[in-house]
């Protein structure tokens, strides 16, 4: 009898102190759902054209000219199709690339090689690939599955002149190569300002930053993006150019048919 | 028609059939490469006293004219040979391309590649070029380009391509000048070669038709052609004085599937090889009708680490009809020839630098082929790549065993522009 007070008294304690945590909990998850939203998926459809600058340590620069498009299919947060188009760098001129992603488990992705001709599946692994050589993984690229973190709502916090809340993001299991990720996220349109990523040991290795932002058909977008790795120096630079949405990209454009024969159209 | 006559001429053609286009397209772009490429004996000399196995200089141009809904493609190289000392013009592809909505058509010299297989080919019956392959050129040379037409069709619950193909090219083979190979009637220097004439009835057929298929791509395929290897027609079996070569009759009939499963990609690929012209399996000089098949896994095991897997069977079929009518002296085949394959790929500082090893080896024939391979891309513009081929093991003249003496390192380098 008595013992179980003890434990009544504890759980009171307890529930006590969760609550608020709680509270932020369900704020930070609704945040983040939010960010999701005007990050990843806005419109029906998007297309860019991205100029990524790998910069090493060094200085030396490698370049990286492709178009993006990409259709959302559901709900945000549900399934979407990318389509990309190499322009550079020159040994990789013409070739594309094609990714099924659905929330919750790896993507289906497929390559096509002009030199020979080829479309092959490709095996690979969002949360661990590099893209295309940069500092961002595929998982930076399309997103992450929010139900694969928990969100703590951490502090508010300037970024410049806007507002932003600061979430905590930290992965449920350890299949990321960071132990959590604080997420800046402007409190006006949701889009992530800044990202810190934190590694096993707790110390700072990997810094996003939103560096140019546009209002394209009314949705705000992100053109103009870094991301450094403080750890080993690399730096990639993106910027967007020729953004575009709801444009009415068909949905026969993600077949092997247009990964052989782009349509000019939709990759100029 | 030559080979090389039929180049110039189809090369004539397109450039009188891109004159109108590029008058009035505004988007002409023109691409290539500058490349080097060197291979060296490292187990013996040559058959020939030589050292290399492929020793030139290269040029490539690519050039695109998009005028909707035409697009005309010209890929050229030029090269200079070190070994026969002697430099050509040889046209890759050539090609005009027309959209539609629910079709497209291609005509003209151009690369197909069909089927599943990591250097393994079933359903893709379309020409290859081993000496290519086997001599540490870039692996884009070891597909040759057929002549002939490709309808897209396009409905919506599958796509389809049928191709046909009027001028037979055969497999281009190892040059016996710089390659050891294994040849059962060497006293027989007295040969000739019948390629399949330019009829209608010739003309070669492929189909595919494709979907996906609860997540899996789903492809059947259909060909009715030739063997591109040559079969040998003795003029006399029992006292021959004279060899004659000859591409045999032959029909493919094939599917493969392929999607995520195991974590990883899964492939699977059958085709069945229907000798026409041995139909009884009575022929020893023509190949018997085979059924083949591959299993193929690939994976991602760390960042920018991937493993593929294969496991590759050629079923002979009238196997006691052929061991009966085999001749005496003649190195007898398996009933399954077997094949395994393994592919590592590693990528470091920013998928700039390439390791790679490849290898086959045969359970069944205990013949095996090693390929390590190191790229380093210098900048966005400049590659280079080294590495080896490794042949041995198994009977002098087994797939990967006849080539026993012909290892090699190579060195690629290349600037694309």
């Amino acid at each position: 009898m008595k013992r179980f007070s003890v434990i009544s008294i504890g759980a009171i304690v307890a529930a006590l102190l969760l609550f608020p945590t709680v509270l932020f909990a369900a704020t930070a998850d609704e945040i983040m759902k939010k960010s999701q939203a005007a990050f990843l998926y806005p419109g029906k459809d998007f297309k860019a054209r991205v100029m990524m600058k790998l910069i090493s340590k060094g200085g030396q620069e490698r370049v990286r000219e492709m178009t993006m498009l990409r259709k959302n299919y559901g709900e945000v947060g549900g399934n979407q199709k990318y389509f990309i188009y190499f322009f550079q760098p020159a040994d990789v001129k013409d070739m594309t690339f094609m990714v099924y992603k659905y929330p919750g488990r790896d993507a289906d992705r497929w390559l096509f090689v002009p030199a020979i001709n080829m479309v092959r599946r490709i095996a690979a692994k969002d949360k661990h690939s590099s893209f295309v050589g940069s500092d961002f993984t595929y998982e930076d690229v399309s997103g992450r599955n929010l139900e694969d973190d928990t969100h703590t709502l951490i502090k508010e916090e300037k970024i410049g002149p806007k507002d932003c809340f600061v979430v905590k993001n930290t992965p449920k299991a350890g299949d990321v190569d960071y132990s959590y990720k604080l997420s800046w996220v402007d409190k006006a349109n949701f889009l992530p300002l800044k990202e810190e990523y934190y590694d096993r040991r707790g110390e700072l290795y990997r810094v996003f930053s939103a560096d140019e932002v546009k209002y394209v058909k009314g949705f705000p977008t992100v053109t103009k993006r870094t991301m450094k790795n403080l750890q080993s120096g690399h730096t990639t630079e993106v910027s967007y150019s020729k953004t575009d949405y709801n444009i009415g990209i068909d949905d026969s454009l993600f077949s092997e048919r247009f990964l052989k024969q782009p349509p000019k159209k939709w990759i100029e | 028609m030559n080979n090389k006559l039929k180049s110039v001429f189809q090369m004539g053609v397109f450039i009188l059939l891109s004159m109108p286009l590029c008058a009035r397209a505004s988007d002409i772009s023109l691409h290539g490469f500058l490349q080097g490429n060197y291979s060296l004996d490292t187990a013996s000399s040559s058959p020939d006293g030589g050292d290399f196995k492929w020793a030139e200089e290269r040029v490539q141009l690519k050039l695109e004219v998009p005028k909707e809904p035409f697009r005309l493609f010209l890929k050229t190289d030029a090269f200079y040979d070190h070994i026969d000392e002697k430099g050509d013009l040889e046209l890759r592809e050539g090609y005009i391309d027309f959209t539609a909505n629910k079709w497209d058509l291609r005509i003209g010299r151009q690369v197909i590649t069909w089927g599943l297989g990591d250097l393994l080919f079933i359903n893709d019956v379309f020409p290859k070029d081993y000496e290519a392959f086997f001599s540490g050129r870039p692996l884009e040379y070891l597909k040759k380009g057929i002549d002939g037409a490709k309808v897209g069709i396009y409905p919506g619950f599958a796509s389809f391509e049928l191709i046909a193909i009027p001028f037979f090219e055969q497999n281009h083979f190892p040059d016996p000048k710089r390659f050891w190979m294994f040849d059962p009637m060497p006293e027989v220097t007295n040969r000739g070669k019948v390629k399949p004439a330019v009829t209608l009835k010739n003309t070669e057929i492929a189909f595919r038709a494709y979907r996906d298929i609860a997540g899996f791509d789903a492809s059947v395929y259909f060909y009715r052609g030739f063997f591109r290897q040559p079969s040998m027609m003795p003029d006399n079996p029992m006292m021959p004085t004279k060899l004659t070569l000859f591409f045999p009759k032959l029909s493919v009939y094939g599917a493969s599937l392929q999607g995520r499963a195991l974590d990883g990609v899964l492939s699977l690929e059958a085709g069945y090889y229907d000798s026409r012209e041995d139909r009884s399996g009575t022929n020893p000089m023509i190949p018997n009708s085979q059924t083949r098949f591959l299993i193929g896994y690939q994976r991602q095991i760390w960042e920018d680490f991937t493993v593929g897997v294969q496991y590759y069977g050629e079923y002979m079929h009238d196997y006691s009809d052929y061991k009966k009518n085999l001749p005496p002296g003649f190195p007898q085949e398996r009933k399954l020839h077997e094949l395994t394959t393994v592919r590592l790929t590693q990528f470091l500082l920013h998928q700039t630098l390439r390791l790679s090893f490849f290898a086959f080896y045969s359970p069944s024939d205990g013949d095996y082929m090693l390929n390590p391979e190191i790229k380093y891309n210098f900048s966005d513009h400049i590659w280079a790549a080294i590495g080896g081929n490794i042949f041995g093991g198994g009977e002098r003249w087994s797939q990967f065993g006849q080539l026993d003496k012909n290892d090699n390192v190579y060195l690629q380098m290349r600037y694309e522009f």
